[in-house]
């Protein structure tokens, strides 16, 4: 990245940017200071940080990105914490062990980066502990770390959640290209995140009720779970309609409403996401 | 248009100078006359990477949803082969997963060609001559390779679309695109759904831009796309 050129070619259009700039100072030196923090790819985030408060915009789009990301981040450490005690439980049998490690490290990781992409955006960061958690649902759960049946079905609740919540917060993030993909990766792990923890509970018989099959992908609106305090996870992925247009039988082929719904998965609003979740708050 | 005439007349030596030359395929187009050299050499500053030749996309949102039709056509042609002969060896959960994945890579592709309706580009013909489908290990290997192309490319594109709604359907088939990656990377080698092939240190998934995803997809389709007049930014 050459921060000059950039200048320069936005010099062409607003032959003032080097006024903007300079009349805040702060700017450039909160620019160089953040820089020798951040990690590289996060650098967009802080650049346009730094046009940002060039130009001078206290509400609107970037509130609601800041907003957004912090919405995310709660979720993450949400998850995060979570995988910390699973993968401490010891219960979590050898053939499995590293798909919880790596999902774990995941989490921590979309952690620093949202913090990382918060501060540069301006942002103030929210902070959760493992004291803010109460994985067992307020006794919904009470073997989520003694279980492995119950482990399971907690940590694929809050990777299907994850994958609907980031899926219905894109939008909210159109107006910044570098923080929107950033999300939209983070959003493709967490499915990976989901499949992965799909095939665990089935491969060891971990599904409820018994004979019910779950795939890598949401068939209709089941969980293979069998708890009403989850099913909010799901409801609404039976869809196959989409803009309009009906799925099942496309275009003359055999595709069957059972594959129509697992071609798509659905967005959840922030305040669905909220209310499926809270219940996972002390 | 003598320029774009010359190229589709000899797409094999455009296709030559796009790569780095061997002492051999240098003495060969030597051979192929000094006209030509000079012609190819003409030429190169227009079509060698950005072809304004072969299928138009078109631009905006459009285009981005052309290029996404585009992608989902080879998936379902793909996993369509791999159904109709299935490799030694193949399980039955196997068999299952990919035809599973083969149903949602086709209701994508008819979706795309319902949505843009008279906007669709033309059915795509591919080019699957470097796939042994009789073999688990090129089958599997290929599927892989396609989906995590697939979940980088959705990545890469979102930021070109301009209406939220689109956004919103491309979450939606990303996310599907994702879970295929994870099932077919578990069945080469479990485990693997998230690795650091996949995931960088950042816990960050792939992202590519159009252009970078066609010259990887460009090599199994028959068909050439042209991709100049979608959005970059």
């Amino acid at each position: 990245m050459n921060l000059q050129n950039i200048i320069s070619e936005i010099e062409k259009v607003d032959p003032e940017i080097y006024d903007r700039l300079d009349t805040r100072r702060n700017v450039m030196k909160d620019f160089a200071k953040t820089s020798g923090k951040v990690a590289l790819a996060a650098l967009p985030f802080a650049l346009g940080s730094m046009f940002q408060k060039a130009y001078g915009s206290p509400t609107g789009p970037k509130d609601i990105i800041i907003d957004t990301l912090n919405f995310a981040l709660t979720l993450e450490f949400l998850e995060a914490n979570f995988y910390i005690k699973a993968v401490a439980s010891q219960i979590i049998p050898a053939s499995d062990t590293s798909s919880f490690m790596t999902i774990r490290d995941h989490e921590n990781e979309h952690v620093a980066f949202l913090i990382s992409a918060i501060k540069g955006s301006g942002g103030t960061p929210v902070s959760k502990t493992a004291a803010d958690f109460d994985y067992t649902a307020k006794g919904n759960f009470p073997g989520v770390f003694t279980d492995y049946g119950t482990m399971c079905a907690v940590a694929q609740t809050f990777e299907d959640t994850g994958v609907r919540a980031y899926k219905g917060q894109a939008p909210n993030l159109i107006s910044n290209n570098d923080v929107l993909t950033a999300a939209l990766q983070i959003h493709s792990v967490e499915a990976r995140h989901a499949a992965r923890l799909r095939e665990i509970r089935r491969a060891n018989g971990l599904l409820v009720p018994g004979g019910v099959v779950v795939k890598p992908w949401i068939t209709m609106n089941q969980s293979g779970i069998g708890s009403p305090v989850v099913q909010p996870t799901y409801n609404g992925e039976e869809n196959v309609v989409q803009a309009g247009v009906t799925i099942t039988g496309i275009g003359g082929q055999a595709i069957s409403a059972n594959a129509a719904s697992e071609a798509f998965d659905e967005p959840l609003t922030k305040d669905q996401v909220i209310a499926i979740v809270t219940p996972f708050f002390a | 248009m003598l320029n774009n005439e010359t190229t589709e007349d000899q797409p094999a030596i455009i296709d030559g100078l796009a790569k780095p030359f061997s002492r051999r395929k240098f003495f060969g187009i030597m051979g192929a006359g000094t006209a030509l050299m000079v012609t190819a050499a003409a030429c190169r500053k227009d079509h060698v990477g950005s072809s304004n030749s072969g299928i138009d996309l078109g631009s905006g949102d459009i285009g981005i949803l052309n290029y996404a039709y585009a992608l989902e056509q080879l998936e379902a042609a793909f996993y369509t082969q791999v159904i109709k002969t299935p490799y030694s060896g193949i399980t039955a959960m196997e068999s299952a997963y990919l035809t599973d994945i083969r149903d949602h890579e086709i209701a994508h592709r008819e979706f795309f060609k319902a949505a843009l309706s008279s906007k669709a580009i033309p059915g795509l013909e591919v080019n699957f001559a470097a796939i042994d489908f009789s073999n688990r290990a090129s089958v599997l290997g290929t599927a892989k390779a396609f989906e995590d192309l697939g979940v980088s490319a959705y990545n890469g594109a979102g930021h070109l679309i301009v209406n939220p709604d689109y956004l919103t359907l491309a979450g939606k088939i990303v996310s599907v695109e994702a879970r295929h990656a994870a099932a077919i990377r578990d069945l080469i080698t479990p485990g693997s759904f998230a690795d650091n092939t996949a995931v960088n240190a950042m816990g960050l998934d792939g992202q590519r831009m159009p252009k970078d995803v066609l010259s990887i997809a460009g090599a199994f389709l028959k068909s050439k796309l042209n991709a100049n007049n979608l959005p970059t930014s």
